[in-house]
C-alpha cells in the first residue's frame, strides 16, 4: 500500500467518487493499534469507577466461585478414588490345603470367567508378611508355629454394579477350592455413584450460573451503552461501523467476565487454605497422606479465559439487542 | 454531488416535510439552504447523511443512489460528508484534538497520519493552540470550529452544516462563512441550512429555498427576498 493516496491530499475536484470501501489509510498496525487503544481505554474507564466496578467483579465473581470450588472439590475426590481403586474389588479367602501348583490354576481358572477384569494372586506368605508390617503384630505372630492366613486371590470385576459384583462372588465361592468370599467396601462404591451424581450436579449448576453471568454482564454493558449513548451517535455520524461502535463495549464484557474470574479464584484460594487444614488432620486420621489441591496455573489461565469468553459473549449479546436501535436521526 | 429527483418525505403520521423537490448541486458547489424553521431544512440534510430515507423519489449522493444502499455501506457512505452541527455535537470527555481526530480514528488512520492530518485541521481554523483543552472550556464560536475541523479532517467531498451560525454574532457567523468558502474554493461541495437571511444576503452564492417542504426559489439572485 502507498503512505497516502495522493487523491486525498489533491484538491478534491476528481470526477469518479472515491470508492467507500477501501480502507483509505491504513499502514497494517493500525487495526492492532486502534484495539490495543481500545483495550486499555475501556479497562481505564472501569478502573475509573472503582466502587460500582468492583461490585459488578463481586457479583460475577461469586457466581463463578461457587462451580469453581465445587469442581476442584471433586477433582480432589477423583485422586483419591484412584488411590482406592481396589476398593471394589472381591477378595476370594482359599482352603488352607490348597497347593501353589493348585491355586495358580485357580487364579487362571478364574481369571477366564465372564465378568472378571483381573485377578491378582497373594500366597500364603506374601498375605502374612504384609500383615506383619501393616497390622502392629508384627512381633507376637512370630511366635505362631504355622501361618493363619489362607492364600488369597483378588478379584477385580470388569463391572461396577454392585449386584453384578455380589453375582460373581457368588459363583466364585460356589468353587471348591474357594472357602469364602468377600466383597469390599461396598459403601465406597456407593459413594463413586454419589460422586457421579454430584459432578453432574456441578456441571448443570455452572451452566446454569455461566447464563446467569452472561445476563448480569450484558445488562451491566447495556448501562454502559445508554451512558455513551452521544458518542455512539456521533460515532456513527463520521462512519463509524457496527464493529468499530461496538468494539470498547465488547473490550468492557471481556474485563467484566476476568475481573470476575479472579474474583473467584481469589474466593476459591481463600476457601482452600481454610480447608487445607482441617482436611490434612482427617487424613491424617486415615493414615493417609493425601492432600488437598488447590488451584494451579493452569486452572487459574483456564478459569479466566473462560471468564472472559462468558464476559464478551454478555457483552455481545448486549450490543446486538442495544446498540442497533441507537442510530442518528 | 448531489441529485434530488422528485424527492418527497413524510413522517409516520402524516406530516409532509418534503413534497416533490428536485434540484442538483455540483462539485465544489457552495449553496445556501433556506427556508422558515419546519420548511424542511433539517429533513433535507437528514435524506443526503441518510439519517432518513425518502418516502418517494431518489436520492443520489456521490454518484450513489440512497435508497439502494445496503446498511453495511453507510458507515463508509458517511465517511465522504463533513457535517457541522448547530450544536456542534462534540464530546466533553476528551480534549479537542480527540474529538477532531475521531472520524480518522473510524477510518482506521493510525495514530501518526492521523495526528498530522488533525493539526492541519486545526490549524485551518485557528485552534491548534487549543489542542490539549476540553471543547467545554471553549467559546461558542470556538466550539463551532472544532465542530468545523472535525468536519473536514477526513478531507470529504460534501460538506453540510445545519444552522452552523445559530448561536453565534454576526462577527463570528462571517468568519464560519468564510471558512466554508475556503472549502468550496479546494473543491468540497459545501451545503450550509440557515435562516439568517443577513448572511445570505451578505455573499452572492445561489440560494435554495424551501417552504412547507416544497422547493420555491433556485439561484444566485438573494433567495433571502420573499
Amino acid at each position: 500500500m502507498s503512505r497516502k493516496p495522493a487523491a486525498t491530499r489533491k484538491p478534491v475536484k476528481t470526477t469518479a467518487p472515491p470508492a467507500p470501501k477501501k480502507p483509505r489509510a491504513s499502514r497494517g498496525n493500525a487495526w492492532f493499534q486502534q484495539h490495543q487503544a481500545v483495550a486499555v481505554d475501556s479497562l481505564s474507564r472501569m478502573l475509573a469507577e472503582p466502587g460500582s466496578s468492583l461490585l459488578t467483579w463481586a457479583v460475577i465473581g461469586i457466581a463463578m466461585a461457587l462451580p469453581v470450588c465445587l469442581l476442584l472439590f471433586l477433582q480432589n475426590f477423583r485422586q483419591l478414588n484412584t488411590s482406592l481403586e481396589e476398593a471394589g474389588n472381591i477378595s476370594l479367602f482359599m482352603q488352607y490345603d490348597i497347593s501353589r501348583v493348585e491355586l495358580e490354576a485357580v487364579a487362571r481358572e478364574i481369571e477366564a470367567l465372564a465378568g472378571v477384569a483381573g485377578v491378582t494372586l497373594v500366597t500364603a506368605d506374601e498375605a502374612l508378611a504384609e500383615f506383619q508390617d501393616t497390622s502392629g503384630f508384627g512381633n507376637a505372630l512370630d511366635g505362631l508355629d504355622e501361618n493363619p492366613l489362607p492364600a488369597l486371590v483378588i478379584v477385580r470385576p470388569a463391572s461396577d454394579l454392585a449386584a453384578d459384583v455380589r453375582e460373581l462372588a457368588a459363583r466364585m465361592e460356589a468353587m471348591p477350592q474357594v472357602a469364602a468370599a468377600q466383597v469390599d467396601l461396598e459403601w465406597l462404591q456407593r459413594l463413586y455413584a454419589i460422586i457421579s451424581l454430584a459432578q453432574r450436579f456441578t456441571v448443570g449448576l455452572a451452566a446454569l450460573l455461566a447464563l446467569g453471568v452472561v445476563l448480569a454482564i450484558g445488562n451491566t454493558v447495556r448501562l454502559a451503552i445508554e451512558n455513551r449513548r452521544d458518542e455512539i451517535l456521533v460515532v456513527k455520524l463520521v462512519g463509524g461501523t457496527d464493529a468499530f461502535v461496538s468494539r470498547p463495549f465488547l473490550y468492557t464484557g471481556i474485563w467484566f467476565g476476568v475481573g470476575g474470574g479472579l474474583f473467584a479464584a481469589i474466593v476459591a484460594l481463600l476457601a482452600f487454605f481454610l480447608l487445607a487444614g482441617p482436611f490434612a488432620r482427617l487424613m491424617a486420621l486415615y493414615d493417609s497422606d493425601f492432600t488437598l489441591t488447590g488451584l494451579t496455573a493452569s486452572d487459574l489461565l483456564l478459569l479466566l479465559v473462560v471468564a472472559g469468553a462468558l464476559g464478551l459473549s454478555g457483552a455481545w449479546l448486549s450490543v446486538l439487542r442495544h446498540l442497533r436501535r441507537i442510530e442518528p436521526a | 454531488m448531489i441529485r434530488f429527483d422528485h424527492v418527497s418525505k413524510r413522517y409516520p403520521g402524516g406530516f409532509e416535510a418534503l413534497l416533490d423537490v428536485d434540484f442538483q448541486l455540483g462539485e465544489g458547489e457552495f449553496a445556501f439552504l433556506t427556508g422558515h424553521s419546519g420548511a424542511g431544512k433539517s429533513t433535507l440534510l437528514k435524506l443526503i447523511m441518510l439519517m432518513e430515507k425518502a418516502s418517494a423519489g431518489q436520492v443520489f449522493v456521490n454518484g450513489q443512489n440512497l435508497n439502494r444502499m445496503p446498511r453495511r455501506q453507510l458507515p463508509y457512505f458517511r465517511r465522504n460528508i463533513g457535517v457541522v452541527f448547530q450544536d456542534h455535537q462534540l464530546l466533553f470527555d476528551r480534549n479537542v484534538f480527540e474529538n477532531v481526530a475521531l472520524p480518522l480514528q473510524v477510518a482506521g488512520y493510525n495514530s501518526h497520519d492521523a495526528a498530522r492530518r488533525v493539526r492541519a485541521a486545526l490549524d485551518k481554523v485557528g485552534l491548534l493552540k487549543k489542542e490539549n483543552q476540553n471543547p467545554v472550556a471553549l467559546s461558542g464560536g470556538e466550539q463551532q470550529r472544532v465542530g468545523i475541523a472535525r468536519a473536514v479532517v477526513n478531507k470529504p467531498v460534501l460538506l453540510l452544516a445545519d444552522e452552523p451560525t445559530g448561536n453565534l454574532d454576526p462577527d463570528l457567523s462571517a468568519e464560519i462563512m468564510n471558512l466554508f468558502e475556503l472549502f468550496s474554493q479546494v473543491g468540497t461541495s459545501v451545503l450550509v441550512a440557515t435562516h439568517d437571511l443577513e448572511l445570505i444576503n451578505r455573499q452572492r452564492h445561489r440560494v435554495i429555498k424551501l417552504d412547507q417542504g416544497r422547493l420555491v426559489a433556485d439561484g444566485t439572485d438573494g433567495g433571502g427576498k420573499p
